[in-house]
């Protein structure tokens, strides 16, 4: 498809160039049917910017490694419309937030990473190979609390999202207390206590406000706010039973 | 601890509820016919039950402040996390110590 077959007007889109000083750089494109944001960014480093670093990979909605801040709110952008978002026919794209910038819109997403573990979320079984496996009803109580949480893709959307995390350098986030829900949730894990206390360690859901904004964002439309609400609730009652 | 203090929050939130909606109520019902020394004292001497009432108030109130207040000031600033337990720790106890006396005064 030449670049004016469907071509019609021209959109603005300002982009973050830089890492943590850096500034918002203004390109111009022409508009498309069927454009998501992430064609947008791809357009713009093929054809006017060929420095400007950013991070995809499926393209599709299933690995979550695309996601940026548009005008204002942290998205999947290779499945963001335009027409959903440009307002007054401008795009601002800038990179995740409450992670470090690398490059123009790429985040170092290891400390998203740190805070799974600092959750206690590492699955830890002690059944063999030798042993039966375990019998987990699905519609027990506590796998139908698990399953609710279980899709998480690790695209930090709700981490950015989070102002909890914004304000509390040591807060867990939103995605490794629901990492932590699902395993307390989980019969097999056998550090269900340990996971417990991590997630109401220092930093831990105590200090969510219960704003909902991870659930507002979350791509797969998970609750982690449901999830931290669970664990809330098990300070009073304890670990989960069936 | 940060489990104790969520308990601790919590309880006391659930305590200071309907405490503080009593309170409220009677301030509205009291000043109907004007607000005097005389007719609060006239209320409260010799009464154990606004005795405990009210101290029941100052002790929730004097945990479920400051942990609250240690949360926030841990969100906004940087402060040493050992400065702010102290610090909440000194408005907790000052809450208590003001409360009580206020309450043992008008008993």
């Amino acid at each position: 498809m030449s670049p004016t077959d469907t071509a019609s007007e021209l959109l603005k889109v300002r982009i973050w160039r830089g890492r943590e000083q850096g500034c918002l750089v203004d390109y111009e494109i022409e508009t498309r049917k069927n454009q998501t944001v992430l064609d947008v960014v791809t357009e713009i480093q093929r054809r006017l910017e060929p420095t400007l670093a950013y991070r995809f990979a499926c393209r599709v909605g299933v690995c979550g490694s695309c996601a940026m801040t548009v005008n204002g709110r942290p998205r999947w952008t290779c499945r963001t419309h335009i027409k959903n978002v440009v307002t007054d026919g401008t795009l601002t794209i800038e990179p995740l937030r409450n992670l470090p910038r690398l490059k123009d819109l790429v985040c170092d997403m290891a400390p998203f990473i740190d805070t799974w573990e600092k959750a206690g979320a590492p699955f830890s079984g002690n059944a063999t190979r030798h042993d039966k496996p375990a019998t987990v009803r699905p519609d027990s109580a506590m796998r139908l609390a698990a399953d609710a949480a279980l899709q998480c893709i690790s695209c930090a959307v709700c981490y950015s999202a989070c102002d909890v995390v914004d304000w509390n350098p040591d807060y867990i986030g939103p995605a490794g207390l629901n990492r932590a829900w699902t395993l307390i949730n989980d019969v097999r894990h056998n550090k269900r206590e340990a996971t417990f206390q991590l997630a109401f360690g220092t930093g831990g859901c105590g200090s969510c406000h219960s704003h909902g904004n991870c659930t507002r964002h979350c791509p797969v439309e998970l609750r982690p706010s449901e999830s931290i609400a669970g664990l809330k609730r098990a300070a009073f009652s304890g670990l989960p039973t069936d | 601890m940060e489990r104790s203090l969520f308990l601790a929050q919590r309880i006391t939130a659930m305590i200071l509820a309907p405490l503080v909606i009593i309170h409220l109520g009677l301030i509205l019902f009291s000043v109907q016919g004007g607000l005097t020394a005389a007719e609060i004292l006239d209320r409260t001497q010799g009464n154990i039950g606004w005795a405990l009432f009210y101290s029941l108030f100052v002790v929730s109130a004097a945990i479920h402040a400051p942990i609250g207040l240690r949360h926030v000031i841990n969100e906004w600033t940087s402060m040493p996390q050992r400065w702010v337990n102290a610090l909440v720790m000194l408005l907790g106890g000052a809450l208590l110590l003001l409360g009580l006396r206020a309450v043992f005064a008008v008993y």
